[in-house]
């Protein structure tokens, strides 16, 4: 039994991997059984995107050794570009190798714990245990998600206890250097009753071109009345194929606000799930992307209703230029049950070229009487009267396109809440835009 | 000294013509005011001058100061110095009033020669406190949900920042109860100097009970039909364009006549 890898990973091959990680035996078990799964298992279907054809199983090899640092004054420049070197929690893992990470004093006091999700098997195997593809992601999904588990080489772990409010954002940046590299990165945000964080994260390629491929899951999990902001800036090199599933899950009185800055160069299946379980909880996923070349995308953004007074928001903001092409499924779901629940989404599309494609699809499924719902979507244009506004006030066309295309992408700029990405997000737009 | 000058000024719009040869010269220090009811071109002509996508001109010229505004890109125009106050300002989602302002006047500065954001800055603030204007209105997203007069005095706000030469300001009155007219009024004459011209286009008088105009101008069928000082604005105000249609033997005055 073997995955089709260049290299040919096999059964004990995930063993190894697994025993010499130090991995309690459950998790080993966990790996072994999706690898099973993984032979027989389909792949995800995104609609009206096929995929078939994609290669999401074979890369050069599993995981590559990369340098740690010692310091934060160690990083690399292209790191401390993006990092607040004040930034006081913070973790970078370098290709597949934990490099740095800390926790100011005060928030490992109180119990937060944030680390690679090796140490955290090792050191937190209950808490992993009860997270870790339990009732958020399940490894059985499909080919990829069984793909995840069994072969999983990074990724990271966040857990903030019980009434334990985080005021500075944590940060995590995957940084990718070496054009060899796979990333099966797994992670988990855990925020308990009561308690509140902010994580940002980072897919960070500096090689112009990938040979690896991508396979990202996160789980997020807003326990009874606790608050997470999750923003993310995805940045990963041409031809490094990309399946990424962020899903999150809020119980009673719980939010999940999502802010996305999907940037990839490389052609990526997109999904991003948010299931509204307890009551009166609340999911916002804002979203924006830009697709260049010939990279071809799929976006899945979900939100599920199963909770009373639940509210949920999807926006999506995609410029699609050169020859890319795009499809935007935004779904609201809302469950039987679910009374009173609100559900609104608004997709638009703005196309810089004629031969650039980008569908937004709009998708509401009710199977509730007693709730709201509402959704607006558009594909067009750089509407030709603002830029008349625009230039009737001296303002170059090109600047004025800028200007209406930086505003439309606004909306995820604007919220992410570290100085250093919010600034790379708005120059690596800049960079694709151009 | 600078001067606008629009000669025999024929404008389609998608194959209908609705200016039919407009003469019109604007010299700074001046304010002309157009008056003259609904549909005889007024809006088409501020279009016409500041290049509007939609508006086709098919014969006759405009020129500043012997230049062919004709030949030039719309921002280019607003660089030499002309600037239109638009009846429908657009929204822009996303992209704050005070970032657009600052890229509006650096698009007439040389790279390096920026303006500082201080400076800029007390400028805004200044020019606020004329037009009554809130604080917080810089950060809102361009026009985006802003009332009608909000977007009024927007306009004003952007002309007083800018500081044209030229300036064609499309009824800027409409919409504005009078305490707002009053406060927008202010800016205006604020502007005025012998290195500022202006066109003000209304179909109110009142307008010009708190801006004093030199040159009144009518404008039927698309032409401008009669031109005069101060006076004619009263004229117009208490008779009414009845006569002047009887004048000339006008009937219907709208540009689909004639």
């Amino acid at each position: 039994m073997t995955v089709e890898t260049n290299s040919k990973m096999t059964e004990q091959d995930v063993r190894s991997f697994s025993e010499m990680n130090g991995e309690p035996s459950w998790f080993t078990e966990l790996r072994l059984r999706s690898f099973g799964e993984a032979q027989t298992l389909p792949l995800p279907k995104p609609d009206k995107t096929k995929i078939l054809s994609w290669n999401f199983t074979e890369f050069p090899v599993h995981t590559v050794q990369s340098s740690v640092f010692d310091s934060i004054e160690d990083l690399t420049e292209d790191i401390k570009s993006i990092v607040d070197l004040e930034q006081k929690n913070l973790y970078i893992q370098h290709n597949n190798t934990p490099a740095f990470s800390r926790v100011s004093e005060e928030l490992a006091a109180q119990g937060v714990i944030l680390t690679d999700i090796f140490t955290a098997l090792r050191e937190h195997g209950d808490l992993v245990k009860k997270y870790f593809m339990t009732n958020g992601v399940k490894t059985d999904e499909h080919k990829l998600t069984a793909l995840n588990a069994a072969l999983m080489n990074g990724g990271a772990f966040l857990y903030v206890p019980k009434n334990v409010v985080v005021e500075e954002p944590v940060q995590v940046v995957f940084y990718h250097d070496d054009a060899e590299a796979s990333l099966f990165n797994h992670v988990i945000v855990v925020a308990d009753t009561s308690s509140k964080v902010t994580y940002v994260e980072n897919y960070f390629s500096t090689v112009p071109h990938a040979n690896g491929l991508a396979n990202i899951v996160s789980e997020v999990f807003a326990e009874d009345n606790a608050q997470i902001t999750y923003g993310a800036v995805d940045t990963l090199a041409e031809g490094f194929i990309t399946y990424v599933n962020r899903r999150g899950r809020a119980a009673r009185d719980a939010r999940i606000e999502w802010a996305l800055g999907m940037m990839n160069d490389s052609d990526t299946i997109s999904e991003n799930t948010t299931n509204l379980i307890g009551d009166n909880s609340y999911g916002d996923t804002k979203s924006v992307v830009v697709g260049r070349g010939s990279q071809k995308q799929n976006f899945t953004t979900q939100v599920v209703h199963w909770g009373k007074d639940s509210e949920g928001f999807i926006l999506k903001h995609g410029v699609m230029k050169d020859s890319a092409s795009a499809i935007f499924n935004g779904i609201g779901k809302i469950e039987h049950g679910a009374t009173r629940s609100n559900a609104v989404q608004e997709s638009r599309v703005l196309m810089l070229s004629e031969k650039a494609r980008g569908d937004a699809n709009p998708i509401l499924l009710i199977d509730e009487d007693d709730v709201t719902a509402g959704h607006a979507a558009s594909v067009g244009r750089v509407d030709p009267l603002q830029l008349y506004y625009l230039m009737s006030r001296g303002i170059t066309k090109q600047e004025a396109e800028r200007l209406v295309i930086h505003g439309f992408l606004a909306p995820v700029v604007r919220v992410l809440p570290i100085e250093g990405v919010k600034k790379q997000l708005t120059e690596v737009i800049e960079r694709k835009v151009r | 000294m600078s001067t606008l000058v629009i000669k025999d000024l024929h404008v389609k719009i998608e194959d209908k013509e609705i200016l039919k040869g407009v003469d019109l010269t604007i010299n700074t220090g001046e304010i002309h005011a157009i008056m003259g009811p609904n549909g005889t071109g007024k809006s088409t002509l501020a279009s016409a001058i500041m290049g509007h996508p939609k508006y086709e001109v098919t014969q006759g010229s405009i020129t500043l100061d012997g230049e062919d505004v004709l030949e030039m890109e719309v921002d280019e125009r607003a660089r030499a110095g002309l600037f239109l106050g638009m009846q429908y300002p657009s929204e822009i989602s996303g992209v704050t009033n005070a970032d657009f302002m600052r890229s509006a006047m650096n698009a007439r500065r040389e790279e390096g020669d920026e303006i500082s954001l201080m400076k800029f800055i007390r400028e805004l603030d200044k020019k606020m406190e004329v037009l009554d204007m809130e604080q917080e209105m810089a950060q809102r997203y361009l026009n985006e949900g802003f009332s009608g007069g909000e977007k009024k005095r927007n306009e004003i706000l952007q002309l007083m920042m800018i500081q044209p030469k030229i300036a064609i300001l499309d009824e800027i009155d409409s919409g504005l109860d009078i305490d707002a007219l009053k406060v927008v009024s202010e800016g205006i004459n604020q502007m005025r100097s012998e290195n500022f011209g202006c066109l003000i286009i209304t179909h109110y008088q009142r307008l010009l009970n708190y801006i004093t105009p030199d040159h009144v101008h009518v404008m039927m069928q698309g032409r401008v039909v009669k031109s005069g000082g101060e006076e004619l604005s009263h004229k117009l105000e208490s008779e009414g364009y009845d006569w002047i249609k009887v004048e000339l033997g006008i009937e219907d005055e709208t540009v689909g006549q004639a």
